[in-house]
């Protein structure tokens, strides 16, 4: 049964790998996002202008082109680092776009009377969006945040391409290898991203009937 | 009125006298070239490719030297030659050949659907494929070899010297599973596509490409420059050619196909012109496999 064993190591390898491109990028892609968001309703025009930018930029281009950035240009740049690394900066940075949008469309969805009220008990701007809007924006949005994470999760196949050993690349190599069985492998595979993604969604409503208020 | 019915009448006769001419020319140019194409036994493919007229071949659009797309959209490589030795038994011209782009995880499914006639694609013979799809040939052996940076600066001497260092495979490529087994210190990089490849290690990112020692001729000739060949291949093996499961007597057309080429010299001019100018020596056809 070394085959099975062989075939189940390299599987997992696949799938560990793909979740933890996924959550890392996810992370640092919600971070930049909600910066981005931040910046993009400041009263500060440079700032606006910037995180305009940014989205318009990164959400318009393809993310193999990214990829193809971070994986051969900046190694050009002298920027040396794993694939993997260069697959997360590349992940995060396109996400973040997304994650900007869903954060600033949760912002405008905050009664305007909050900031209000907060500007009138002396708070600042970097104040206020921290303690009173975000928190309540981001109770507003979870379901297309989920939905982003899950975009990360499908994406991160794309690292499989420019020398990460996700699952995706792994596959690959199970159909060469096993090359009898090649639809059976890719519905294996087809599972194991249904089991990273599902209890994503399973968490998401967990959290939306936590956070739910009435409006 | 009159004169515009004879006018009628005289340009209507002119024209079928000149369509007639023209049918009758073109029966007897059909008829002669009915007369040169071959014939097959019923219900064998070979029938059935000679009565539809045209092949469905699958074959990699990406790989210099044996299967690439040049820039006019016309395929040229060894594996292109191949198949055209092989299409030409059937009566057929270039244009009657349907190219179908496949990758390597698409062979089995391919045949097994019926998509395509046959594979010529870098298509390792091994016993797990033989259980789905049969093998005609093998047109040609071959082995693993090591592609690095022209003038070898990193003083690499064979696939083991790879041992910790990165080195550049295609994901599901013979290439990677001859790692695994001849080097499993290497840290292996892959990739989707040898262009990839190609640029990390002129990037300097990894330090050799391994796969097939015909992919990396037809490399070495389109930039002799920028890179070279190791030339210690390992992990030998055949390509043949692949075909519906259990189709014998496909197998064996093929196979007398083959070698008609090898004894008139097609075979090594198909070699000389394509592997060949990557400096790879020319060697005869392979022994060919018996048609299960």
């Amino acid at each position: 049964m070394t085959a099975a064993h062989e075939i189940t190591t390299l599987l997992w390898l696949g799938f560990r790998t793909t979740v933890i491109l996924s959550v890392v990028s996810g992370a640092v892609a919600l971070a930049l996002g909600t910066i981005a968001a931040g910046m993009r309703v400041s009263p500060v025009p440079l700032l606006r202008g910037i995180g305009a930018v940014y989205v318009a930029l990164i959400r318009n281009t393809p993310s193999t082109l990214l990829f193809f950035f971070t994986a051969f240009i900046l190694p050009e740049l002298g920027v040396n680092f794993s694939y993997f690394v260069f697959a997360w900066i590349a992940l995060s940075i396109y996400y973040g776009s997304f994650f900007c949008e869903v954060v600033r469309s949760g912002i405008s969805s905050v009664a305007a009377g909050q900031a209000e009220a907060a500007r009138a008990l002396g708070l600042n701007f970097t104040m206020t969006l921290a303690n009173v809007i975000l928190p309540q924006a981001v109770r507003t949005v979870i379901p297309p945040l989920i939905n982003t994470f899950i975009a990360v999760v499908r994406t991160s196949a794309i690292a499989g391409a420019f020398g990460v050993a996700e699952l995706f690349a792994i596959t690959n190599r199970l159909t060469n290898e096993e090359s009898q069985s090649v639809l059976l492998i890719l519905f294996i595979v087809a599972l194991l991203y249904l089991a990273i993604t599902i209890p994503i969604s399973l968490l998401a409503g967990a959290i939306e009937r936590k956070t739910t208020f009435a409006r | 009125m009159n004169m515009r019915t004879t006018t009628h009448r005289v340009t209507m006769a002119l024209l079928t006298a000149a369509f007639v001419g023209i049918a009758v020319r073109g029966e007897s140019s059909d008829a002669s070239a009915l007369d040169t194409k071959p014939s097959f036994a019923a219900g064998t493919t070979m029938a059935k490719l000679v009565s539809a007229g045209k092949i469905r071949v699958g074959v990699k659009f990406d790989q210099p030297g044996l299967s690439q797309k040049n820039l006019s959209g016309k395929l040229e490589g060894f594996d292109i030659e191949i198949v055209k030795l092989i299409t030409v038994g059937l009566g057929l011209k270039e244009s009657d050949i349907e190219w179908v782009e496949t990758s390597s995880g698409n062979r089995e499914p391919f045949l097994q659907q019926g998509k395509v006639d046959m594979i010529v694609a870098s298509y390792g013979v091994n016993d797990k494929r033989k259980q789905v799809v049969s093998f005609a040939g093998p047109y040609v052996t071959n082995g693993q070899d090591v592609l690095v940076k022209k003038g070898d600066p990193t003083g690499l001497k064979d696939v083991e010297g790879l041992a910790g260092q990165k080195t550049c495979v295609m994901n599901g490529s013979e290439g990677q599973a001859a790692v695994v087994q001849f080097s499993p210190k290497a840290d292996m990089v892959g990739f989707d596509v040898i262009s990839k490849c190609l640029s990390a290690l002129k990037g300097g990112s990894v330090v050799g490409v391994v796969t097939n020692t015909h992919i990396l001729a037809g490399v070495v000739a389109k930039y002799p420059a920028d890179f070279e060949l190791l030339n210690k291949p390992f992990a030998l093996g055949t390509w043949g050619i692949g075909i519906k499961h259990g189709d014998t007597a496909f197998c064996q057309f093929i196979d007398d196909q083959l070698t008609k080429a090898a004894n008139d010299g097609a075979y090594q001019t198909a070699w000389v012109d394509t592997v060949g100018k990557g400096g790879l020596l020319f060697r005869p056809l392979p022994p060919l496999d018996p048609c299960v």
